[in-house]
C-alpha cells in the first residue's frame, strides 16, 4: 500500500505493565511507521489522555492532576494489555468509551489468554480488535483503518471524505485529543475502501488462528458497527 | 536482514527447541536502525526475569503458600518468556501454574527448579548465539 509523502504520522499510545511487552510492541508499532508513546498503567494513560483530573474516583491515592494535555498531544489509538494490577485493560477501555472527549478514540485489546468471554466483553465495550499475544506485525495492519476512521469522525468529515484537506477545527463534537497538527493525504479516500477490503480478506484469514477457541454462537447485541471481524462469541 | 537462524545452520540446531518462531518474529524486527533488538530484548529479559523469580521465592517461603498468587507471578513470567519465544521455559511455567491449580506445594517446588533451569540453559545458549552473531 503506498503511503502518500506526506501522510501524517499517527500516534499510538500503548499501555502494558510488562517491560517486556512495552519494547517489543513500541518495537512493532514504530516499525510500522507510527509514533509510539508507552506507559505502564491505566492511570497513567488516562493521565496522559488528559482525563485523569477530570473525574478521579479510581485510586485515592493518586494525586488529582488537571491538564491541559489532552489540547496539545493527540492519540489516534490506545493499545492496551488486558491483565494490568489496578486498572485492567478493560477498565481503562470502559473510561475512555464513557469520556465525551475520549470516546472516539479507537481502542485494541492485547492479551495472553484466549478467553473467550474476555474477547466478547471487550469488543461489546467499544474496543475496536483483541489481539493474543505475542502481537505480530502484521496484526498492527489492522489499526490503520480504525485510527483513519476516528480522524474523520472528529473533524465532522462524512464517510466521503470529500474534503480532506480541510483545516481542522474543534467542534462540539469532536474529541480534542484525536486532533493532530498534520493533515490528511489526498489520498485518504481510496486508502480507506482499499484498506476496508484488505480487512475483510485479513480478518476472514485471521480468524484461522486468532480465534480458534472461540465457538460459533449467538452475536451478541453491539452499540458499534465492526466491519474488521465476524466474531461470534459463545454466551458463558 | 541477516537472520541467522537459518533451518541449515549449526545454531538453529542447537537453539531448536529451546526457542519458537517468537524469536523468528524478533529477528525480523532488528534492522540497521535497531541492529541490537534481540540482543536488547533478552537482555530486558533476564534482567526482568530475575526480579520476578525472587518474588517467586519469596511468595514460595511463605506457609502456607499464597498460590494465587504464585500463579499471578508465574503468569507474568510466562508473559515475558511468551514475548521472547522462550518455549521450554515456558512450558515449565505452564506445569508449575497447573501445580498451583491443585494446590500441590511439593509440585511448585519441583516445577519452579525446573523453571529456574530451564531459564538458566537458555541463558547459556543465547549468550554464545550473540557472541557468535556479534563476530558475523
Amino acid at each position: 500500500m503506498v503511503m502518500a509523502a506526506a501522510e501524517s504520522q499517527f500516534h499510538v499510545l500503548a499501555v502494558d505493565d510488562s517491560i517486556i511487552d512495552r519494547k517489543l510492541i513500541e518495537r512493532l508499532l514504530k516499525t510500522s511507521s507510527y509514533r509510539v508513546t508507552t506507559v505502564d498503567s491505566g492511570s497513567k494513560a488516562l493521565e496522559f489522555l488528559g482525563l485523569l483530573g477530570e473525574e478521579d474516583h479510581g485510586n485515592p491515592n493518586q494525586p488529582c492532576i488537571c491538564t491541559n494535555h489532552s489540547q496539545e498531544v493527540a492519540v489516534n489509538l490506545v493499545i492496551t494489555d488486558y491483565c494490568m494490577p489496578g486498572m485492567t485493560g478493560y477498565d481503562l477501555l470502559k473510561r475512555i468509551k464513557e469520556s465525551s472527549s475520549l470516546r472516539n478514540i479507537p481502542v485494541v485489546i492485547m492479551s495472553s489468554e484466549n478467553v473467550p468471554s474476555r474477547i466478547s466483553r471487550c469488543l461489546q465495550e467499544g474496543a475496536e480488535e483483541f489481539f493474543l499475544k505475542p502481537v505480530r506485525l502484521s496484526d498492527l495492519n489492522k489499526l490503520k483503518t480504525h485510527m483513519m476512521k476516528s480522524k474523520c469522525k472528529n473533524h465532522q468529515m462524512p464517510e466521503n471524505l470529500e474534503d480532506p484537506e480541510r483545516p481542522e477545527e474543534s467542534t462540539a463534537t469532536s474529541s480534542p485529543s484525536a486532533e493532530t497538527s498534520e493533515f490528511q493525504s489526498p489520498q485518504s479516500q481510496p486508502q480507506l475502501k482499499q484498506q476496508q477490503q484488505q480487512q475483510q480478506s485479513q480478518a476472514n484469514n485471521s480468524n484461522n488462528n486468532k480465534r480458534k477457541a472461540v465457538e460459533e454462537g449467538p452475536s451478541p447485541d453491539r452499540a458499534r458497527p465492526r466491519y474488521s471481524n465476524d466474531l461470534t462469541v459463545v454466551s458463558n | 536482514m541477516p537472520t541467522y537462524l537459518t533451518s541449515d545452520s549449526e545454531l538453529w540446531f542447537n537453539l531448536q527447541g529451546y526457542l519458537d518462531e517468537q524469536f523468528i518474529q524478533l529477528e525480523e524486527l532488528q534492522d540497521d536502525a535497531n541492529p541490537n533488538f534481540v540482543e536488547e530484548v533478552v537482555r530486558v529479559f533476564y534482567n526482568d526475569s530475575a526480579r520476578l523469580i525472587r518474588n517467586i521465592e519469596m511468595a514460595m517461603g511463605k506457609n502456607p503458600m499464597d498460590f494465587g498468587k504464585l500463579d499471578d507471578v508465574m503468569h507474568q513470567f510466562k508473559g515475558s518468556c511468551s514475548g521472547i519465544g522462550a518455549k521450554k521455559v515456558k512450558r515449565e511455567c505452564t506445569r508449575f501454574q497447573d501445580y498451583c491449580k491443585e494446590e500441590d506445594p511439593e509440585g511448585c517446588m519441583g516445577a519452579f527448579q525446573a523453571v529456574k533451569q530451564e531459564h538458566a540453559t537458555l541463558k547459556g545458549k543465547l549468550d554464545a548465539y550473540f557472541q557468535l552473531t556479534r563476530q558475523c
